[in-house]
């Protein structure tokens, strides 16, 4: 088993925050809105740097998508910083309309993903983001898995024209991707090789499936580790070829597993190759408050449930 | 005002009134009440071409009048006239309601979801900012899409941050799908309202008199660039110029029949020539 180092715990949202500041400095069509939320999004540093480029439009987020817009329309790069419940549900209809099927090169970047936002309870948790932006035609969505990789994310999604959406998170997580690893957006990431299982995870998922590879290569187990961070294009190749030698698979999300990265894989799945798969995300239900590792543990999103996961589906493997 | 321009707004209501017939479905109303603005705001105010962004620019936010954008956009010269034979058709570019998805020329943003025009513009308008481009950007919507929040934190937004390179011209006629504007949701007084928000309000009495249209734009642009945005009230009469399409919401988006659109062109004799 490959073994990863945990080169300190760090938030997500910070990695996106360097990498639009490092923006900022190098590509002057580089533009960034806020929702009133500089602080929470890290974008202070741009914003500080950059005051003729930064766009505080107060709570209004519709307001703002439409304005991300039209600032491409006029050639700019807008990146566009709120909570991932904002940047998505609250305004799926101007995302659709005038940035999706308009076309238009505008990085939609969401903070606060996921159940780990914690406290302020299941209002501000969204998990049903992954599936609303991957329904939109033409839309590319990443969800990264540490600070690194969220840094990196960041600037390469500058150099893509078309939509993104980015999804990042709130809590301090090991950090454990190589600074100098260069973002390939559709290129999935083998992080160990097994034989026995696949595991496919995005996000903060990613280093649970570490963890739980661990302690399955204890058991005799050995489990096969990709990090998925772009959802869509899905790289369906590095996990047809994994799991095409596995037999098995389990997805790993932070996100309800009615329109995630696990239900992206079940269709590749039953369409091209059709193991058993076993699914670790929310199952159809809303988040609450507490604290992120107290919700991870209650919802099931943690290594002891990539761990339970993978022993359910190496039992329902065609031997 | 110029014989051309009479011209051309007769034969942009033959365009109208055919392409929704051919189709039986469009909106007709809406999109005859706007036909001299259209021809006044491409003939006579904008500096237009879709391939440069430094150029002026217009945004529709209330999509669905997409056949007189349409006519307006051919005849003056962005594609052959002829293609408006194909609108709201298979494999056509001219959507029922206009968008820049199928790459065509002149449409800068989809519309038809109301109210995301205006902080489209907007967003436009900032970008101009940061060129150091001189150039407008025109948005038209209409009165009962107002009644959608967004318009409200866009107004909130352009004022605030003295955004004075825009001109919002709002589609006055105070008819919406299901009646008058007053009686689905009384948008209330406007004028008061927009004044409040710290834009330049500009009327229109007779939004179908080209040179009413005309010099208020020619106004609207005196006072832009001067730290506010600025906003024109443009009275217009749904359905103006088929006498028994006006001053009624009926023919918001009811297309003729065969009897009635020959009394409609009847109505409006061809002068530049049909598609």
């Amino acid at each position: 088993m490959k073994k990863f180092i945990n080169q300190g715990n760090k938030d997500t949202r910070s990695g996106f925050g360097e990498g639009l500041t490092e923006l900022g400095r190098n590509n002057t069509e580089v533009v960034a809105l806020c929702a009133d939320l500089t602080g929470s999004l890290k974008m202070n540093s741009f914003a500080e740097e950059n005051p003729d480029r930064f766009f505080q439009v107060g709570i209004a987020e519709a307001n703002m998508m439409g304005i991300a817009a039209g600032l491409a329309t006029g050639g700019k790069i807008p990146f566009t910083g709120t909570f991932a419940n904002f940047s998505t549900g609250r305004v799926y209809d101007q995302i659709r309309q005038s940035i999706a099927y308009s076309n238009k090169n505008v990085k939609i970047c969401a903070s606060h993903a996921g159940i780990t936002l914690g406290e302020d309870g299941a209002t501000h948790q969204i998990l049903e983001d992954i599936g609303l932006m991957k329904m939109l035609p033409g839309m590319t969505v990443i969800n990264t898995c540490d600070f690194n990789q969220t840094k990196s994310a960041t600037l390469e999604i500058c150099n893509f024209e078309g939509p993104v959406y980015l999804r990042f998170g709130r809590p301090k997580v090991a950090n454990f991707t190589n600074a100098l690893d260069k973002f390939q957006i559709g290129k999935g990431l083998l992080l160990n090789k097994g034989n026995d299982v696949t595991i496919v995870a995005t996000g903060h998922l990613v280093w649970e499936a570490i963890q739980a590879a661990d302690k399955l290569n204890e058991d005799g187990i050995s489990a096969e580790i990709i990090n998925i961070h772009t959802i869509k294009p899905l790289d369906e190749d590095i996990i047809l070829n994994s799991v095409n030698k596995t037999g098995c698979l389990v997805s790993a999300e932070e996100h309800n597993i009615f329109g995630g990265l696990g239900e992206s894989v079940a269709r590749l799945l039953t369409s091209k190759a059709p193991y058993p798969q076993e699914f670790v995300g929310t199952n159809d239900t809303f988040g609450e408050s507490g604290t992120p590792t107290e919700l991870m543990n209650k919802y099931g999103l943690n290594m002891d449930s990539i761990y339970d996961a993978v022993h359910n589906v190496l039992k329902r493997k065609i031997k | 005002m110029s014989r051309d321009l009479d011209n051309l707004v007769i034969q942009t209501r033959r365009d109208i009134l055919r392409m929704v017939h051919a189709v039986n479905s469009g909106h007709p109303g809406g999109s005859l009440g706007c036909v001299e603005f259209f021809v006044v705001l491409y003939n006579q105010i904008m500096e237009h071409d879709h391939n440069n962004i430094s150029k002026d620019m217009f945004i529709l936010s209330n999509g669905h009048i997409s056949p007189v954008y349409y006519s307006t956009l051919a005849r003056a010269g962005y594609f052959e006239i002829k293609e408006l034979s194909t609108f709201r058709k298979i494999n056509s570019r001219l959507q029922g309601h206009p968008t820049n998805h199928d790459d065509l020329p002149g449409v800068n943003i989809s519309s038809g979801s109301l109210g995301q025009g205006l902080s489209v513009g907007i967003g436009v308008a900032l970008s101009k900012k940061l060129n150091n481009d001189n150039s407008i950007v025109y948005v038209l919507t209409g009165d009962g899409e107002l009644q959608e929040g967004q318009n409200w934190e866009a107004f909130m937004y352009a004022s605030a941050n003295n955004v004075d390179n825009i001109i919002v011209t709002v589609d006055y006629n105070g008819q919406q799908i299901d009646g008058s504007t007053e009686d689905v949701l009384d948008i209330g007084n406007l004028k008061l309202k927009l004044e409040s928000f710290n834009w330049k309000v500009l009327e229109i009495e007779n939004g179908n008199s080209l040179n009413d249209v005309y010099n208020t734009l020619i106004e609207a642009k005196k006072n832009s660039m001067k730290g506010k945005p600025v906003v024109i009230l443009m009275k217009t009469i749904m359905g103006n110029g088929v006498d028994f399409m006006m001053y009624s919401h009926k023919w918001h988006g009811i297309a003729p029949n065969d009897e009635q659109l020959e009394e409609a062109l009847n109505q409006n004799p061809e002068t530049l020539g049909d598609y």
